[in-house]
Formats: C-alpha cells, structure tokens, sequence
C-alpha cells in the first residue's frame, strides 16, 4: 500500500503531522494514520485555550473498530479547531493533510518541529512500521 | 483458522483480522462504510464460511432437536428455517443457531456461530445419547456464503436454472443448482435485508464466489467484511453472541423469547428453568439507545442514570442508514421504556443518551 506523503509538512513517529505558519502550526494525522484507523466516525477536539504538550494524547479519534488517541507533536496552545468534523468525521479519511485536518496551536517551544521527521525520513519510517 | 475462501480475502486486499480463532476479512479497500452502504442500497457478498454448520439426519432426528433447542421443531414445515437456541440448565444461551429443515423430512441443518461450533458439537453429541441420530460436522465438506441487499434477487435468480426465487418467503430453504453445482440457498441473513446465505459445496467454492461477484457487477454488488457485517446487524437489532447473549444471559431478558422459544409442545433443556425466568421480574432488559450528541458507545461501557450505575452496553456504532450514534445494553426493567433518558460513560465522560424502539432500522425493501 502505498500511502501518501505531503511534503510541506513534518511528521512524529505516531504519524500526526505539523505544518508550521509563523508562530501557529496546523496538526492532523497522516495518510497512513487514517487509513490504519479506517472510517473516521467522531472526533473529539478539545477546547479553544487547551493546553498540548508535545507526546501526550491531546484527543481522540473514534473509527467503525475502536477510539485511538491523537498524540499531540508539539506544544501549544489551541487557537482553533476543524468545526467541520463534527458534522463530517470521514474528511479525516478523504483529506488527512487538507480538509481533514484537526487543530491549529499557537506554538510555544517553535525549536520543536525540528525534532520532527520530515517528509523524506518519514517514508523511510514507514517502511519500517 | 482459515476459511476455504481465504486466499481470495488476501489476493484482494482485505484486511484480515481474528473472529473467534478465524482469520477473516473485516474489510476491503472499499472501506466498511461504503459496504455497509452498498448492503442496503444494492448488494454485498459475504464470506460466513467460519459459521459452523452441523447436520442432523436419523430416524430419532425430530426428538432429538425438540429436546436440545428451544424452538417446536414439528412446526418448521419441510423447506423452512427457523430461529432457536440451545439453553443450558438454567436457561442461559448457549448459542443463538438457525434451524433448517431440508426437503427431505429427515435431514435437519444446524447453523451455529463459529466460537460456539466446537462447543455446540461436543455438547449435543453429550445429549445425543439414547438417540437414533447422527450429527456430522458439514464444515469441511460445504462453503458458506451470504448474498445480501436489495438487490441480491436480481443477481442470484440468473444462476439457479429452473429455481424460482420470487416464489420464496422469508426463511425459506430450497436445494438448487447455483452455476451448476448443487447447493442449499436459505432466504436469511444477519444484515436485515432481504438475502440469501448459500450453501455451496467446498470444491470449486472459491469459483463460484468469483461467479457471484461477476454476475453482480452490474448491480454494484461488492464484496464485504465482517465491519460491515456488524454494523448492518446492530442497526436491524439482530444479536450478536458474545455482545447481547451468552450463557449468562437467558432469552426472556435479550428481547428473544418470542423469536427464538416455543415452551409448549416439547421439553427442551432449560425449558424449567426458562418458564420460571418468564413468570418472575427481569433483573434487566435488553434496549436500544440513540446518543444526544457525537460519540461511539462501546461494549461494555457503563450505562448510569442520576449518577447511578443502572446498566451495560452490549454493542453501540455509528449508523450510516440513520447517521445517529446508537447502541443497545441491558439496564434496570424499571428503566427500560423507550423516552427514558440514561448517560453512557465514554472515557470518564456521562453522555445524555435515550432509550428508543428497536429495531433502529426496517428495511424499506421486504416485499
């Protein structure tokens, strides 16, 4: 199977990924990470103002087999979320890196994405899993 | 352990998860939605090969049946099925089973769920004693599948030469040839749609599955997994062993007694135990249930209402038909009328839920 790789992006080992934008960064799951899911049927974000700390579960995302835990990347604070999939889980499945994706943090260690694969390691990574 | 279909499951991109000690698809690249979907828009083609099928032939095969299931067999006419159960002593399920009675008025089919087969076998070979019958395991010999959906009459009625599929009701059974090869189609199914699960013998199985997808093509008739199978099942309320019944459970309290057991006419085990648990207050009652907001209920989850906790949940998903988040459990009888509002504890979280008729879903398609 071969899964998509969005090259603008960086990625953790527990496949979300980070897109950096100025002091914010956008965050979802990788194409791999839904697809191993399968369908997406609730996600539960949490609030405006929620504190992330980078490695531990931020949220969950409930598919048809079972709630996973979303592992946050990096640490933040939630400025915004995809309303959107309150209504539409399955565009997690459809646009993991598009219109699936699921919180904008305003970041508060910016040095951390560095310690994130990016695009090139992370398909050598996924070779390995 | 592996079906007779298996390796068409692997050479078509299915992912294969375990189910009862089998390795089954739970679903193909299509996605279980889209299967779920296309069961009740069109048709889907079920690998249930994992099902345990037992045969009851002999001249003592009729009270044989009347004393180990619950269902009056001298009432399922030749060429019918029907729905039963074996019971312990005490009246817990032993299994949920299917009941066929094949045209020839001495060969009885059994049905069984696949994690019970061996349980089955044993235990009824156990009450076989003083019986002219004999039990023969069909599994090696047969392939199990099940062609469901709307749209399963149209696809089906091309391959079975003179058979006349508009002439069978529900639960009906009938020898026919499918593309040539003899076989048993039953008018049933675990999705609650109109279907047919097809006995097929086990040599050139995997071909006349082909055929069966072929010949659906045109009708959009895909192949599906066991998510799929799931929830296609729990929005009809059809139950599933493991989930809403067991050996703890006795039919009375799941909602089945009426379904599945006709106390009259036959002495059944657990028939004394059974006819005790009908005359006294359930502990408990099996509902379904619609969750307010998002969220999926699971099995297991606790259910509790003014901070009290009243009952389990045995099954919940998302339901694509009706796209409300459902479940079933079993809570408090007192509890039990449709309108009342209970909570489903989702990860430490109470979530308002209400408990609805069942089942959540008719199909518009029985004629």
């Amino acid at each position: 199977m071969e899964y998509r790789v969005d090259e603008k992006v960086r990625y953790a080992k527990t496949h979300e990924w980070v897109r950096i934008e100025g002091a914010e960064a956008v965050i979802g799951i990788s194409d791999h990470a839904q697809d191993k899911l399968s369908d997406v049927v609730f996600v539960e974000l949490p609030a405006v103002g929620a504190t992330l700390v980078a490695g531990n579960s931020c949220m969950v995302i409930e598919s048809v087999k079972a709630a996973e835990e979303v592992f946050a990347p990096v640490t933040g604070i939630v400025t915004g979320r995809n309303e959107k999939l309150d209504k539409n889980p399955e565009l997690v499945n459809k646009d993991p890196f598009g219109e699936g994706w699921l919180l904008r943090v305003k970041l508060s260690k910016p040095a951390e994405a560095e310690g994130l694969m990016d695009p090139g390691a992370y398909r050598k990574f996924m070779e390995t899993v | 352990m592996e079906t007779k279909l298996h390796g068409w499951h692997v050479a078509n991109a299915a992912r294969m998860v375990d189910f009862g000690g089998w390795d089954m698809p739970v679903q193909y690249a299509t996605g279980p939605r889209e299967e779920h979907v296309r069961v009740r828009e069109a048709a889907g083609l079920f690998d249930i090969d994992h099902m345990g099928r037992l045969s009851i032939t002999g001249p003592g095969a009729v009270d044989f049946l009347q004393r180990v299931q619950t269902w009056d067999v001298t009432r399922i006419a030749p060429g019918r099925a029907h729905y039963s159960m074996l019971l312990n002593e005490s009246g817990g399920v032993m299994d949920d089973i299917f009941v066929y009675h094949r045209n020839d008025p001495r060969a009885w089919l059994l049905v069984v769920n696949a994690s019970n087969t061996r349980k089955d076998t044993a235990w009824l070979k156990e009450n076989a004693a003083g019986y002219e019958v004999t039990i023969r395991d069909l599994g090696a010999d047969t392939c199990l599948v099940a062609l469901q959906g709307p749209e399963a009459k149209a696809i089906l009625q091309p391959l079975v030469g003179d058979t006349d599929l508009s002439t069978l009701g529900f639960h009906h059974v009938v020898e026919c040839s499918v593309s040539g090869s003899p076989s048993t189609l039953c008018t049933s199914g675990y999705t609650g749609e109109p279907g047919y699960e097809i006995l097929l013998p086990a040599k050139g199985c995997e071909t006349l599955w082909n055929g069966l997808l072929k010949a659906g093509e045109s009708r959009r008739l895909i192949p599906c997994g066991l998510g799929a199978r799931d929830s296609l099942r729990a929005e009809a309320c059809l139950p599933l062993y493991g989930n809403e019944i067991d050996e703890e459970t006795d039919p009375v309290s799941a909602g089945l007694a009426r379904a599945a057991v006709r106390l009259e006419g036959h002495d059944f085990i657990g028939r004394k135990a059974l006819a005790a648990i009908a005359l006294s207050h359930a502990r408990r009652l099996l509902v379904g249930f619609e969750m307010r907001d998002g969220g999926v209920p699971r099995h297991g989850y606790t259910i509790v209402r003014d901070g009290r906790t009243v009952g389990k949940v045995t099954t919940g998903l998302f339901s694509p038909t009706t796209g409300k988040y459902l479940g079933m459990g079993y809570v408090e009888p007192l509890l039990a009328a449709p309108g009342n509002e209970i909570e489903i504890v989702i990860r430490d979280a109470r979530k308002p839920a209400r408990i609805v008729e069942r089942p959540f879903y008719t199909s518009p398609h029985w004629r």
